[in-house]
C-alpha cells in the first residue's frame, strides 16, 4: 500500500510550522505533496496540473491568519479552491414546464444507472411526483427484469419492451406512455456503453432527438481512475450532458472522478449514490467532496468540531480521574458519547494531526457498529456495575448480554479491554503516550 | 416472436459476430491503449532527446494517466534511469531503447503468466468476486461458455441472490453456453445456493462450478463476511475447493482497484484477476500496482459483451500488445 499521505502531508507541514507568511518555496514544497495526493485520490493528472498551479498563484505571498499555522493555511487554501472548483451552480433536476419532464440516463457498463434511475424514481416519488421508469436498457440480459424488479419494490409503474428491441423506439414509446397515463417524469433507464463505441453513442443521440430530455444525467462510478474525462468529455460532446451522478461513493474510493469529470464538462454532479438500497441517494455536498479528494483528514474541521463538541469541565474531570486511575466503565462510555458527538471514528482518527505518523494507526479499522454494541452493553448495567465492574459475575453477564443483545463473550470481551486499557492508564498516568500505546496494540474495544 | 427467441437470437448474434484471432483481436483492442502511451512517449521523446529530471517528471505523467499508480510508476522510472544511466546524464537515446526498458521494466513487474487453477479430481471450484459493476456475471457467462467449448460440464450457482434480477441474468448466460444454473428465490442465503451447486456437480460429475457472488463495496464488512462464509461452504463441501478465487476487476478503475484487491484477497485469499472492460480507452495500470504489492497476477481479461470476448491473459504478449505500434 501506498505511503501513508496525511503522514506525508505533516512531515510537510510540519517543516512549514512557524513560519508567518507562505514564500514561494514553502508552498511549492507543499503543492508537491498535494499534486501526489490528487493523482492517487485519481484525479486526473491535467486537471492536477491546472489545479496545482492555480492554488500556486492563490497562495504564494498569503499572509497566514494568527489562528492558523502555514500549513493549515495552505490546507484551507486548497479545500477552498476544490470546494469552490467542485460547486457553484444549483444542482437541481430541471423540470420541465410542460410535463412530463423526462430524464435520459446514460454511461459505461457496471457504473449504476438502473439503480440510479429507481433511486431517482423513489426520490421524484417521494416528492409528490408520478414517475414512470422506461427499461431502454434493451441489450443487457435481464436488464429489463432488474428495472422491473426494482420499480415493483417501490411501487412505481416500469414501461417495457423486450429484450433485443429498438432502444430509441422503446424510449420513444415510454414517453408516449408516461404521457397517456399523466405521469410528470418519465426517467429512460439506457444500456452500458463504452464512449468509443461509436454505433452505440448514435443510437443514444438519436434517442435524444427523438424524446427530448430535459437532463441527460450522466452516471459515473466514484472508483474511476484516469478515463474519466475521456468518458465524460466524450458523453458530453456527444449529448451535452446536463449533469452528473457520482456512485458508490459508499466505497472508500477518494472519488478524484467527481473533480475530473466537473472540470472537462463544467456540468454539476448533482446526486451522490451512497448504497445499494433505494432511498440511498443524497445531494451532493461539493465541501464533503473536497475533504474526501484530499485524504488527508481535514485537520481544520477536526479543531472546529472537537471545540464545539467537547465539553471543557468534563474533560478536566476526566483528565484527573485517568491520573488517579479511577477511571470507571461510566467514564469510558462519557467519552464514547463525546466522541460521537464530534463524527464517525475512523476519520476523527485520520483528522488527529500526528496520529498517521504512529505506526500501525494509518491502517486500523474502527468499527463503528462495534462502538454501538460498546454502548449498548454500558448501557444495560446498573450505576453499580458501571462503578465497579469487580462484581459483575457470570449471572450479571449474562443479564447484560440479554439486555444489551449482545453474547456473553461479548460482555467478556469488553470487560477484559476496560481493565487492560484501565491497567495502562494507570501505569502512564493517563498521559497521551499511553493512549497511543493502547491503540496500537489494538486493546482499545472498537478498534481492530 | 417470443421473449425467449429474441434472447436467442441475441445471443446466436453475440456468439458469433466477433470469431477473431486471439492476437488480432487483443492487439485491436489495446490499440487503444497503446496508441495514447506510444505516442506520448514518443512525442515526448521529440520533443525532449535527453535525460534529463524533467524528462522523467513527463514519463512520470505518462504512466500515472496510465492509473498505474505512483509507488509503480516510481518503481518502473527508477528501473528505467538505472538502465539507461551508462551513458550519463544528457546523453541522446533513441526512443527504441527507452520503449524496450520500459517494457522490460513492466513485464518484470507483472511476472510469468498463470493458469487458472485446477482440480485434481472434478469438480474445479471457481468464485467469482468483486465490487458492483465490474463484470461479474459477465466473466462468468464467457467463462462457462469457454469450458463449455471445451466438452466440459459445468454447473453455474446463482449466489447474487441480492441484486434484482442478478439470477435471472445468469440463467440467461446459462441457456446462451449450455450450462445448468442452480438457482434459489432472491433474497435467499448465498451460502445455501454454492452447497447446492456443489452438490448438483458432485451428484452430475461435472467438471467444473462457477459461482457468480453478489457485487459488494469491500468496505462493507457484514457483505465480506458473508463472502467468507460462501468460500468456508464450498470448502467444507469439496476439498481443496476454491480452486480460483477471481477478482472481477474493471479497467477503468483507478487507485481504489489496489485497495479492493487487498480487502478481497484478506477476506477470500484471491487468487487471479479478471480485468474487464479493456476494450475502452482505459489502460487497467492498477493490475501493475496490484501484481507489485500483492503478487496477484492477472490471469484473464474481458475485451467486449460478446460471448467469446474474454482472453487469457499473457504478460509478454500484452506488454507487446501495448508497445507494439513502435517503430
Amino acid at each position: 500500500m501506498f505511503e501513508n499521505l496525511t503522514a506525508r502531508f505533516q512531515e510537510t507541514f510540519r517543516k512549514l510550522r512557524g513560519k508567518g507568511k507562505l514564500s514561494e518555496a514553502d508552498v511549492d514544497e507543499a503543492l508537491r505533496e498535494i499534486r501526489i495526493a490528487l493523482l492517487e485520490a485519481d484525479v486526473n493528472f491535467k486537471v492536477v496540473r491546472d489545479f496545482v498551479s492555480n492554488v500556486r498563484e492563490r497562495a504564494v505571498g498569503q499572509e497566514v491568519a494568527s489562528s492558523l499555522t502555514p500549513g493549515q493555511q495552505v490546507i484551507k487554501i486548497v479545500s477552498a479552491e476544490l470546494t469552490r472548483l467542485m460547486g457553484g451552480r444549483e444542482a437541481k433536476i430541471q423540470h420541465s414546464p410542460k410535463p412530463p419532464t423526462v430524464i435520459m440516463v446514460v454511461g459505461l457498463q457496471g457504473s449504476g444507472k438502473t439503480t440510479t434511475v429507481a433511486k431517482l424514481g423513489h426520490l421524484m416519488k417521494r416528492q409528490g411526483r408520478k414517475p414512470l421508469l422506461v427499461a431502454a436498457d434493451t441489450r443487457r440480459p435481464a436488464a429489463i427484469k432488474q428495472l422491473q424488479v426494482l420499480g415493483e419494490k417501490i411501487g412505481i409503474e416500469v414501461f417495457a419492451t423486450h429484450e433485443g428491441d429498438d432502444a430509441v423506439q422503446v424510449a420513444s414509446s415510454g414517453v408516449a406512455r408516461g404521457k397517456f397515463l399523466g405521469c410528470d417524469m418519465v426517467l429512460v433507464d439506457t444500456a452500458g456503453r463504452l464512449h468509443v463505441d461509436d454505433e452505440l453513442m448514435a443510437e443514444l443521440g438519436r434517442m435524444q432527438k427523438e424524446i427530448l430530455p430535459q437532463e441527460v444525467l450522466l452516471v459515473v462510478d466514484a472508483m474511476t481512475g484516469q478515463d474519466a474525462v475521456n468518458v465524460a468529455s466524450s458523453f458530453d460532446e456527444r449529448l451535452e450532458l446536463s449533469g452528473v451522478v457520482l456512485t458508490k461513493l459508499d466505497g472508500d474510493a477518494r472519488g478524484g472522478a467527481a473533480l475530473s469529470t466537473r472540470a472537462v464538462t463544467g456540468k454539476p454532479i448533482k446526486f451522490v449514490g451512497v448504497g445499494e438500497k433505494v432511498d440511498a441517494l443524497e445531494p451532493f455536498h461539493p465541501d464533503r467532496m473536497a475533504s474526501r479528494i484530499l485524504g488527508m483528514g481535514d485537520i481544520l474541521s477536526l479543531i472546529e468540531k472537537a471545540e464545539a463538541g467537547y465539553d471543557q469541565t468534563k474533560a478536566g474531570e476526566l483528565a484527573e480521574k485517568l491520573r488517579t486511575a479511577d477511571f470507571t466503565l461510566e467514564d469510558f462510555q462519557d467519552q464514547l458519547e463525546q466522541m460521537q458527538k464530534i463524527g464517525p471514528l475512523d476519520e476523527i482518527l485520520s483528522m488527529i494531526p500526528g496520529m498517521a505518523r504512529i505506526k500501525g494507526v494509518g491502517d486500523m479499522k474502527v468499527d463503528d457498529g462495534r462502538l454501538r454494541q460498546v454502548g449498548a452493553i454500558i448501557n444495560s448495567m446498573t450505576p453499580e456495575e458501571r462503578k465497579n465492574p469487580g462484581i459483575i459475575g457470570g449471572s450479571r453477564r449474562r443479564r447484560i448480554a440479554k439486555g444489551s443483545g449482545v453474547r456473553v463473550q461479548d460482555v467478556n470481551v469488553l470487560l477484559r479491554q476496560f481493565d487492560q486499557v484501565k491497567g495502562m492508564l494507570k501505569q502512564f498516568g493517563g498521559s497521551g503516550k499511553a493512549q497511543r500505546r493502547a491503540m496500537r496494540k489494538g486493546i482499545i474495544p472498537f478498534m481492530q | 416472436m417470443n421473449a425467449s427467441e429474441r434472447s436467442e437470437k441475441l445471443a446466436q448474434h453475440n456468439l458469433h459476430d466477433k470469431p477473431k484471432g486471439l492476437l488480432a483481436g487483443l492487439s485491436q483492442r489495446l490499440a487503444r491503449t497503446s496508441a495514447s502511451i506510444v505516442g506520448q512517449v514518443q512525442s515526448l521523446l521529440r520533443r525532449r532527446p535527453t535525460l534529463d529530471a524533467e524528462f522523467f517528471d513527463e514519463l512520470e505523467a505518462i504512466l500515472l494517466q496510465a492509473d498505474v499508480g505512483i509507488k509503480t510508476t516510481t518503481r518502473l522510472l527508477s528501473g528505467l534511469s538505472r538502465n539507461l544511466k551508462d551513458g550519463g546524464q544528457g546523453r541522446t537515446v533513441s526512443g527504441d531503447d527507452v520503449l524496450k526498458v520500459l517494457k522490460d521494466e513492466i513485464v518484470t513487474v507483472l511476472g510469468p503468466p498463470e493458469p487458472l487453477g485446477e482440480a485434481m479430481e472434478s469438480p474445479t471450484v471457481i468464485m467469482v468476486v468483486g465490487v458492483n459493476g465490474t463484470g461479474k456475471t459477465t466473466t462468468v457467462g464467457k467463462l462457462c461458455y469457454r469450458f463449455r467449448k471445451s466438452g466440459s460440464q459445468v454447473i453455474l450457482g446463482a449466489t447474487d441472490t441480492f441484486r434484482a434480477a442478478a439470477i435471472d441474468q445468469l440463467e440467461i448466460w446459462g441457456n446462451r453456453a449450455g450450462a445448468r444454473v442452480i438457482r434459489h428465490e432472491e433474497g435467499a442465503d448465498p451460502a445455501a445456493v454454492a452447497y447446492d451447486a456443489c452438490q448438483a456437480a458432485k451428484a452430475r460429475g461435472a467438471d467444473y462450478v462457477i459461482l457468480d457472488t453478489a457485487g459488494r463495496l469491500h468496505t462493507h464488512v457484514n457483505l465480506m463476511r458473508e463472502l467468507e462464509k460462501v468460500k468456508r461452504v464450498v470448502e467444507r463441501e469439496i476439498p481443496g475447493a476454491p480452486h480460483e478465487v477471481l477478482l472481477a476487476l474493471d479497467a477503468t478503475s483507478g487507485q481504489n482497484g489496489l485497495i479492493q484487491a487487498t480487502t478481497f484477497k484478506e477476506a477470500v485469499e484471491v487468487s487471479g484477476i479478471a480485468l474487464t472492460k479493456l476494450d475502452g480507452t482505459a489502460k487497467g495500470g492498477v493490475i501493475l500496482a496490484i501484481r507489485d504489492s500483492l503478487g496477484i497476477p492477472v490471469k484473464l481479461i474481458g475485451i467486449g459483451e460478446g460471448i467469446e470476448d474474454l482472453r487469457d491473459f499473457d504478460p509478454n504478449e500484452f506488454a507487446d500488445a501495448v508497445f507494439q505500434d513502435l517503430e
